[in-house]
C-alpha cells in the first residue's frame, strides 16, 4: 500500500505520455462499453416488458392453486378455501398486492360467431394494482365490482365476434357436476392491451357472478400475490407458503410460466457472454497497447529496478496503468450510455419488426430499461477480464534484469 | 570497517560465438569512506565491476559482500531492498524517469522508502539548492540540459545519504565547471558524512579527487594505488 501513491502517479504519468495511443485505446474502450450497456438496456427493456406484462395477464410473482389445477384447469380443481378464509389468512398479511380468482376455460357466443377464452371471474378492485387491462382506457368501462353483470373483452375478440359494448355474449363452460353452466352477458367493455393475444384470450367478469354462473360457492380457482420485485419473489413465496397447508400448491411465476422463467435465465446468461465477447476484442488492442507501453520504456524499468524498487512494484505499476486505462474509458462509455439510454427510456417505436416481436411476447413499444447491476456487471466483467489480460505484459516488464533493461537503446 | 568486498569473482559475457572475460578471479576489498576510482581502458570491466558491487549483475563465480552481507546469492527482492537502503547510483547516461518532475526523480527513491512527504520535501529542496537546481524543481528532464539532468541523478543518488554511491562516467557528459562542482560534492559527502564512493572514469579530474585508483585490464587489477586527493 505504501507504494500505490508512486505507482499511481507514474502509471498515470506513463498513461499520457503518448496521448494519442492512450485516446484511440479510450475510445475504443469507451464505445465497447456504451455498446455494451446499450445493448443490455434494450435487451433488458425489452425482456422486462414481455416477464411484466407476462406476469400481470397470468401468474402474478407468486400463485396458489389446486394441486391439480395446472395440469387440468377445470371447474373441479379449485381452492378448498372460501372467501372468508383467504381473506382471514392473507387481509393483513402486508402484501403489495393479492387477489382471488375464479379461471376456467370457456367458449364465448356472439349472434354470428364462437370463440374459446379464458373466463376470469374477479374483483377489480383488487387487481387494479397490477393488471395488464388499464380501466380507464377501457371502451365503455371496466367492472365496478365482484357482482357485475357485465362482461368486459379485448378489442381484438369483440372484432372476430362482431359484436360490441352494449351487445349481448353468452359465455358457456362445466359446473363441478359437468353439466353445462352458461349465462348472457352484457358487453360493457372493450378492453386493450400491448398484444392481439391478450386481447384475443381473456374474458372478465365479477368474480361472485362467475361463482354462480358455475355455482361453485364462494371458492376460487386461482391466489395471485404481487411483491415489489419480480427476480426476488423468494419473501412473497415464503410468507405465502407459511400461510397454507398441503391441499394447495404454491408456484413462483417462473414455474407457472416456465417459457419467461427461461426466458429471463437465457438473457442474464446472453448478457454475460456479449460483456465477454466485446471484451475479448477490446483487449486485443489492451494487450497490445501495454505490450507497447512496456517496451517504450524498457530503459526506465531497469533504472526503477536498479534503484530499488521491488519486481512486483513494477508488475503492480502496470497493472495499475491497465486498469486506470479501463476505469477512464469504462467511465465515459458508462456516461455515454446513460446520456443516450436515458432519453429512450420513454418508448422506442419499433412497429416496423413488432409483429416480429410479439411472437416473442413483446410489444411494438421498446422502454430500454438502465439497471444499475447491469452497468456494475459490464463494468466489473472488463476491469477482471481487464487485469487478467495486464498479467502477461506486467510480469514480463517484473521480469526484466536491471542491467540488462538499462543498456537497452 | 569493509564497505565492499570482493572474491574472486568472474563475469563471462557471450558475443556472437565469442566469450568475453568481462571479470576474470578479481578480488578487491573497499573499506568504508574511501574514495576509489576504477579506471581502464573501455571493455576493461569496470562497468561490470560496479554492477556487480551494486547487485545488478551476478558473477558467474566468486563471492560479492556489501554491508558485509554476501549478495552474489540473494533474490531479486532482497537484491532491491538492499540496494535501496545502501547504495545510490549514478549512471553514466542520465538515467531520469522523464515523467517525473525534477524535484519528484529526487524524491523518488525516498517515496520507495517510505520518507513522509513533508521530510521528502525538505531533503529534496534542500538537495536541488546543494546541486544548484533552485527553481527547476518542476522541470521535466526533457526541459533539462544535459549537465542539469546529470545533477539532479547525483542528487537523487545521494539524498537519503547511501552508505556507498556507485557512479559510472559521472562526468562524461558535463563541462568543466559543472564537472568539478559535482566532484566538490562527493567530497565534502565523503568527508562530512563518510559516504563510501565508487567510481568508474577515464576522467583525470575525476582521479584528482580519488583517494585510491584500481587500475583494471581485461577483466583483471594491474594497478591499485593510494594517493593524496584533491
Amino acid at each position: 500500500m505504501r507504494m500505490l501513491p508512486v505507482l499511481s502517479r507514474l502509471a498515470w504519468r506513463y498513461l499520457w505520455r503518448n496521448h494519442r495511443r492512450t485516446i484511440v485505446m479510450l475510445s475504443a474502450i469507451s464505445v465497447g462499453a456504451w455498446a455494451m450497456i446499450f445493448m443490455t438496456a434494450l435487451t433488458r427493456g425489452m425482456v422486462d416488458q414481455m416477464i411484466a406484462d407476462g406476469i400481470s395477464v397470468i401468474p402474478g410473482h407468486v400463485q396458489v392453486h389446486n394441486p391439480d389445477y395446472l395440469d387440468d384447469p377445470s371447474v373441479n380443481n379449485r381452492i378448498a378455501l372460501t372467501d372468508a378464509e383467504l381473506e382471514q389468512r392473507f387481509g393483513e398479511a402486508g402484501f403489495a398486492a393479492w387477489a382471488s380468482r375464479v379461471r376456467v376455460p370457456a367458449v364465448i357466443t356472439s349472434e354470428r360467431e364462437s370463440r374459446g377464452v379464458t373466463l376470469l371471474g374477479i374483483d377489480p378492485d383488487a387487481e387494479r394494482a397490477f393488471s395488464f387491462v388499464d380501466y380507464d382506457k377501457v371502451d365503455g368501462r371496466f367492472l365496478e365490482g365482484p357482482d357485475d353483470n357485465g362482461v368486459v373483452i379485448g378489442a381484438k375478440l369483440a372484432e372476430t365476434l362482431e359484436t360490441t359494448v352494449g351487445k349481448r355474449i353468452v359465455l358457456m363452460s362445466q359446473d363441478p357436476d359437468n353439466e353445462i353452466a352458461d349465462r348472457g352477458f352484457r358487453v360493457v367493455g372493450l378492453f386493450h392491451a400491448n398484444m392481439d393475444v391478450y386481447e384475443e384470450t381473456y374474458a372478465f367478469i365479477g368474480k361472485r357472478t362467475a361463482q354462480k354462473m358455475l355455482r361453485i360457492g364462494d371458492t376460487v380457482s386461482e391466489l395471485v400475490f404481487v411483491g415489489s420485485d419480480y427476480r426476488n419473489v423468494e419473501p412473497v413465496y415464503e410468507k405465502v407458503s407459511a400461510a397454507v397447508d398441503d391441499s394447495v400448491k404454491v408456484s413462483r411465476w417462473t414455474e407457472v410460466d416456465t417459457y419467461l422463467g427461461t426466458m429471463l435465465g437465457v438473457m442474464d446468461g446472453f448478457m454475460l457472454i456479449w460483456v465477454i465477447v466485446i471484451f475479448l476484442a477490446l483487449s486485443f488492442g489492451l494487450v497490445n497497447t501495454l505490450v507497447m507501453a512496456v517496451f517504450e520504456r524498457v530503459r526506465e524499468i531497469g533504472l526503477m529496478l536498479a534503484l530499488g524498487m521491488k519486481p512486483m512494484s513494477i508488475l503492480g505499476q502496470i497493472i495499475i496503468e491497465s486498469m486506470m486505462l479501463l476505469a477512464v474509458g469504462l467511465l465515459i462509455g458508462d456516461v455515454l450510455a446513460y446520456v443516450t439510454v436515458k432519453p429512450l427510456e420513454s418508448g422506442v417505436d419499433i412497429s416496423i419488426v413488432a409483429k416480429g416481436m410479439e411472437m416473442f411476447g413483446a410489444s411494438s413499444i421498446l422502454y430500454p430499461k438502465l439497471y444499475m447491476d447491469d452497468v456494475i456487471l459490464s463494468n466489473v466483467v472488463v476491469l477482471v477480464l481487464g487485469f487478467l489480460a495486464s498479467l502477461s505484459p506486467a510480469w514480463r516488464a517484473s521480469r526484466y534484469e536491471p542491467v540488462e533493461a538499462i543498456t537497452k537503446v | 570497517m569493509t564497505a565492499v568486498r570482493c572474491v574472486d569473482i568472474c563475469k563471462t559475457y557471450r558475443q556472437g560465438d565469442q566469450d568475453i572475460k568481462a571479470l576474470d578471479h578479481l578480488s578487491v576489498e573497499i573499506q568504508k569512506g574511501e574514495f576509489v576510482c576504477l579506471m581502464s581502458p573501455s571493455g576493461g570491466g569496470k562497468t561490470t565491476l560496479l554492477n556487480a558491487i551494486g547487485g545488478l549483475d551476478i558473477p558467474d563465480s566468486g563471492e560479492v559482500w556489501v554491508a558485509d552481507k554476501r549478495i552474489d546469492q540473494m533474490s531479486k527482492g532482497e537484491l532491491a531492498d538492499l540496494r535501496l537502503a545502501n547504495i545510490g547510483f549514478v549512471f553514466q547516461a542520465y538515467n531520469l524517469i522523464p515523467v517525473l518532475t525534477a524535484q519528484e526523480n529526487i524524491e523518488f527513491v525516498m517515496q520507495v522508502q517510505g520518507v513522509p512527504t513533508a521530510r521528502r520535501r525538505e531533503k529534496s529542496l534542500a538537495i536541488l539548492e546543494e546541486v544548484g537546481l533552485t527553481g527547476l524543481e518542476s522541470r521535466r528532464p526533457a526541459a533539462m540540459s544535459g549537465g542539469q539532468q546529470q545533477r539532479v541523478a547525483v542528487a537523487r543518488a545521494i539524498v537519503s545519504r547511501p552508505a556507498l554511491v556507485l557512479a559510472d562516467e559521472p562526468t562524461a557528459n558535463l563541462d568543466s565547471k559543472t564537472a568539478d562542482e559535482l566532484m566538490e560534492l562527493f567530497k565534502e559527502l565523503n568527508e562530512h558524512h563518510n559516504t563510501t564512493f565508487v567510481i568508474a572514469t577515464h576522467d583525470q579530474r575525476v582521479m584528482r579527487y580519488a583517494k585510491r585508483i584500481i587500475r583494471m585490464r581485461d577483466g583483471r587489477i594491474v594497478d591499485d594505488i593510494e594517493q593524496n586527493a584533491a
